[in-house]
């Protein structure tokens, strides 16, 4: 079999290479295009993430896929669950908000305070020190949509980066060297 | 011609392709199912995962508060009506400032509680969804230390 592939590539010319490269090319810039069309169309700067702890259990565990949208006009209601990233952590949390409170002026301030449907407590011993409610600049998003379990490759891709390493070499490798 | 790999290649794609389709009509019925149900505050009957109690308010200090007072986690096949008398709030009703009792020791007129749920699908959107009804009450203007 492996002969065969190599076969294939011998008898290539230069333009057929050329063009292997270039749908390689396409398929890297056409994910890239719908990750950041995504960012576009849902306004968060990372619209898909990965739980990845149990504190929302039996919600949403460890591997399942989250949809984030974060329209400005939306307001925050108390009882979504939403994505936010504290100072000093970089990986964001999920959790659903417990208190809002609104001032109503042009700005729309509004403070908030989360807590996981797992956790005993609310959030205030997550967040940064001095730090009591978050507000809008800390939200990645609010969850929309959710599928189990697909995001248990990428938690086991960044957990054995050999491993990761070895897909992409491999998915690279059958791109470039397969012909259609 | 069919080797190994073209078979598994292709047991892998067809179950894929199956388990997507799956997926997809999971996400169909979250998308056209009307969950809202004729729920009061006396009566609570919700075929739910999550409930959330939660009340609003509007103060002084802040034009628009909700704090959740009481939730529930209900899993598939648990017991889903409710019945509850002199219970306890699960969270407490603090406010931010004093809003509920000034310093003039009035008590705010316009607290409102209601009932949410969102639900948690196998796949699909996440709704979340409000009871009609609602009951407003006002907050005394004297607190008693004791149960009344």
């Amino acid at each position: 079999m492996l002969q065969s592939i190599f076969d294939d590539v011998r008898r290539m010319n230069k333009r057929q290479f050329l063009y292997q490269m270039l749908s390689f090319g396409m398929i890297v810039s056409s994910a890239l295009m719908i990750w950041k069309g995504l960012m576009v169309v849902t306004g968060s700067e990372s619209p898909i993430v990965v739980v990845l702890s149990g504190s929302m259990e039996p919600a949403f565990h460890r591997g399942d896929l989250l949809f984030l949208t974060n329209y400005p006009d939306e307001p925050v209601r108390v009882g979504e669950i939403v994505v936010f990233k504290v100072e000093g952590r970089d990986i964001p949390i999920v959790h659903r908000v417990l208190k809002l409170h609104e001032k109503g002026d042009q700005n729309n301030t509004v403070k908030f305070l989360t807590k996981g449907d797992n956790n005993s407590v609310d959030d205030r011993g997550l967040y940064a020190s001095g730090q009591l409610w978050l507000t809008h600049k800390d939200v990645v998003g609010r969850a929309r949509g959710f599928l189990p379990y697909v995001g248990m490759v990428t938690i086991f891709m960044n957990e054995y980066p050999k491993f990761k390493y070895a897909v992409l070499m491999c998915l690279g490798l059958y791109v470039l060297v397969h012909r259609e | 011609m069919h080797t190994v790999f073209t078979r598994a290649n292709a047991i892998l794609a067809y179950t894929l392709s199956v388990s997507a389709c799956l997926t997809f009509c999971c996400f169909l019925s979250t998308v056209f199912i009307d969950y809202r149900a004729n729920a009061t505050l006396n009566t609570v009957k919700v075929v739910v995962k999550n409930v959330a109690d939660y009340t609003e308010y509007q103060t002084e200090n802040n034009d628009f508060n909700q704090v959740v007072l009481w939730d529930k986690i209900v899993l598939r096949g648990d017991k889903t009506v409710f019945n509850f008398k002199n219970m306890n709030t699960k969270y407490y009703f603090w406010d931010d400032g004093n809003g509920l009792r000034n310093i003039l020791l009035l008590g705010n007129k316009n607290v409102t509680l209601t009932l949410s749920w969102n639900i948690i699908p196998n796949a699909g959107l996440l709704p979340s969804v409000n009871a009609f009804g609602s009951h407003t009450f006002a907050f005394p203007s004297e607190y008693t230390s004791l149960r009344v």
